[in-house]
């Protein structure tokens, strides 16, 4: 009797809680299968479900989505730029810091940690300001530049505190052996390192994939944006396409979240443990 | 702190006195990447804006706005309400996720999926479902109740507490995960000798959980604090700062007044909420460099 009473507890949160948390998630699904017109009906799931969105956005039927599949590959390779370059400037940075003891590195550290935790948003506009001066604007290295200061920050924070529980034997032993620094790093160091160095490459490409403030301050043109600027661009005109920007959202917010959870493992050790420390 | 600096490691190296030995000049080399990139794109950017801000009578302009005022005050009711009743939600909801089922393990899956998608399509979703003639949470009220629900982004208050609620939305899940593994650091073995001793739940919570948690839990706030004063999506996509410019927060003010081109307000809104971020990443820097 008290287990039924205990489960019935926990289903009276689980419940809501399952509820709160997939409604938004629902409601986009909802509005990409359902046609222009039953959009607007408000039901929970649409008399003739139609696949009819998913065409049109894949075919650039409409001319909000001219450049989808453009936009797309500018989302994805932006995001690969940010993850393999914040990745080199991270490692490199945390390798130097924490085993080569290169003089000044706590206080680099501490630049970075300061960086990382003044607010992206307002760091946006002196960045805008400077892209400018650099002749950068409207270029999407101006974007994989700024998202990459972004994200170093804690990338060399979390390389750093990992790097730290390496064993220094391994280091005395390699420079006895007479090995370089060079060897030492990409020989001893990168392979211990793998599981940190695939969390933080990781969490380089999702943020500059789901970036969108910084995308729609430096980039303008319809072909040099990224799918994440062209959806806010709808909400530009009053007679927008709501089931298509829908869609859109929807095929947009697949990659990363399919990767988070295939990486979901590496993504927790990797990065929330970094995240808090008590 | 896992390591501190290992003395001893350095005198082991003996360093050649005339030139700088190759682990010497291949540390800086290796630094240099992060430098110059600190340098080009933070400290050039920050140094340029303090310059452009330089005037005080940009912030005679800026706090004569009443756009401006009033974005103070939004910031500071999202950083106490949005913030107090996420943590908490957190720290309950965790105590929940640690329950061994297998069903709570698959809604463990689901409930980090707001954390996990990207921000824009789910604003705009919950956009939709507030709009007044046609969003589903008004046929919802209209089914029920007969009644005409309200117009959700069109009345400050509302608006507001709905861009809280989607900022509750995505950052609950994560919060939550730092939670749960604070909760399961804490020894079984505590609950065992309190359990035999009879003790109640809320007892169990009041004596071991709360101690146990409150510094990750003080940690998390002022982190969580620090980001959601630079949330610009959770607002800006959700109610674009209207109706009438009422709901700007400091994120999205500082935005708006570059787009109309008035770029330095928009540097003086930075400088002027530095007295609000500074403390905030003082004690964050002094924490993580223990």
């Amino acid at each position: 009797m008290k287990n039924v009473v205990t489960e019935a507890k926990l289903l009276l949160i689980g419940i809501p809680v399952a509820i709160w948390t997939l409604l938004p998630i629902y409601n986009l699904f909802v509005f990409s299968i359902s046609s222009k017109d039953e959009v607007f009906a408000g039901r929970i799931w649409p008399e003739h479900p139609t696949l009819r969105n998913f065409e049109t956005v894949l075919r650039e039927q409409h001319h909000f989505l001219g450049h989808f599949w453009r936009q797309l590959g500018n989302s994805l390779l932006i995001a690969i730029a940010v993850g393999v370059i914040t990745l080199l400037i991270a490692t490199t940075a945390a390798f130097s810091i924490s085993r080569l003891k290169t003089r000044g590195g706590r206080t680099v550290l501490n630049l970075a940690l300061f960086t990382y935790f003044i607010p992206a948003a307002f760091l946006a506009v002196p960045m805008y300001k400077a892209m400018g001066v650099y002749g950068l604007l409207d270029n999407q290295w101006a974007l994989i530049l700024a998202m990459i200061t972004i994200a170093s920050p804690y990338a060399i924070w979390v390389l750093k505190q990992a790097s730290d529980k390496l064993p220094f034997e391994l280091d005395e032993a390699a420079r006895i052996d007479g090995a370089s620094p060079l060897q030492l790093f990409v020989l001893v160091y990168l392979p211990l390192m793998a599981p940190s160095l695939v969390a933080v490459g990781i969490y380089a490409l999702l943020l500059a994939w789901n970036e969108y403030l910084y995308a729609f301050l430096l980039l303008s043109k319809p072909e040099d944006i990224t799918l994440a600027v062209a959806l806010g661009q709808f909400l530009s005109a009053d007679d927008s396409p709501w089931e298509l920007l829908m869609t859109t959202g929807l095929l947009y917010a697949l990659p990363p979240a399919a990767i988070y959870y295939v990486f979901k493992r590496y993504m927790q050790t990797g990065l929330t443990a970094g995240a808090v420390k008590s | 702190m896992s390591t501190l600096a290992l003395p001893q490691a350095k005198s082991l190296t003996p360093t050649p006195k005339t030139r700088m030995s190759p682990w010497r000049a291949w540390g800086l080399i290796m630094l240099a990447p992060y430098m110059l990139v600190f340098v080009v794109f933070v400290v050039y950017p920050v140094l340029y804006g303090l310059w452009l801000a330089r005037s005080p009578s940009n912030y005679v302009a800026l706090f004569d706005d009443p756009i401006f005022d009033n974005a103070i005050l939004n910031t500071l009711i999202f950083l106490f309400v949005a913030i107090n009743l996420k943590m908490i939600a957190a720290l309950l909801l965790s105590g929940f996720f640690v329950n061994a089922r297998p069903w709570i393990k698959w809604l463990s899956v689901l409930f980090i999926l707001p954390w996990a998608v990207p921000s824009i399509p789910t604003i705009l979703s919950v956009r939709f479902m507030l709009n007044p003639e046609w969003g589903v949470v008004n046929q919802i009220i209209f089914r029920l109740l007969g009644e005409d629900g309200p117009n959700w982004l069109n009345d400050r208050w509302l608006a507001l507490s709905m861009a809280m609620l989607v900022h509750i939305w995505k950052s609950l899940p994560f919060w939550t995960m730092i939670m749960i593994a604070g909760r399961l650091a804490i020894p079984k073995d505590l609950y065992e000798a309190a359990g035999v001793d009879g003790a109640s739940k809320v007892q169990q919570f009041k004596y071991i959980t709360w101690p146990s948690m409150k510094q990750l839990y003080l940690t998390s706030t002022i982190l969580s604090m620090i980001w959601t004063l630079g949330d610009f999506n959770s607002v800006y996509l959700l109610t674009g700062g209207g109706p009438a410019d009422l709901t700007h927060v400091l994120a999205t003010i500082g935005i708006r007044y570059l787009r109309l081109d008035q770029i330095n307000l928009s540097m003086a809104t930075i400088v002027s909420s530095m007295p609000l971020v500074l403390p905030l990443v003082y004690f964050m820097m002094k924490r993580l460099s223990r």
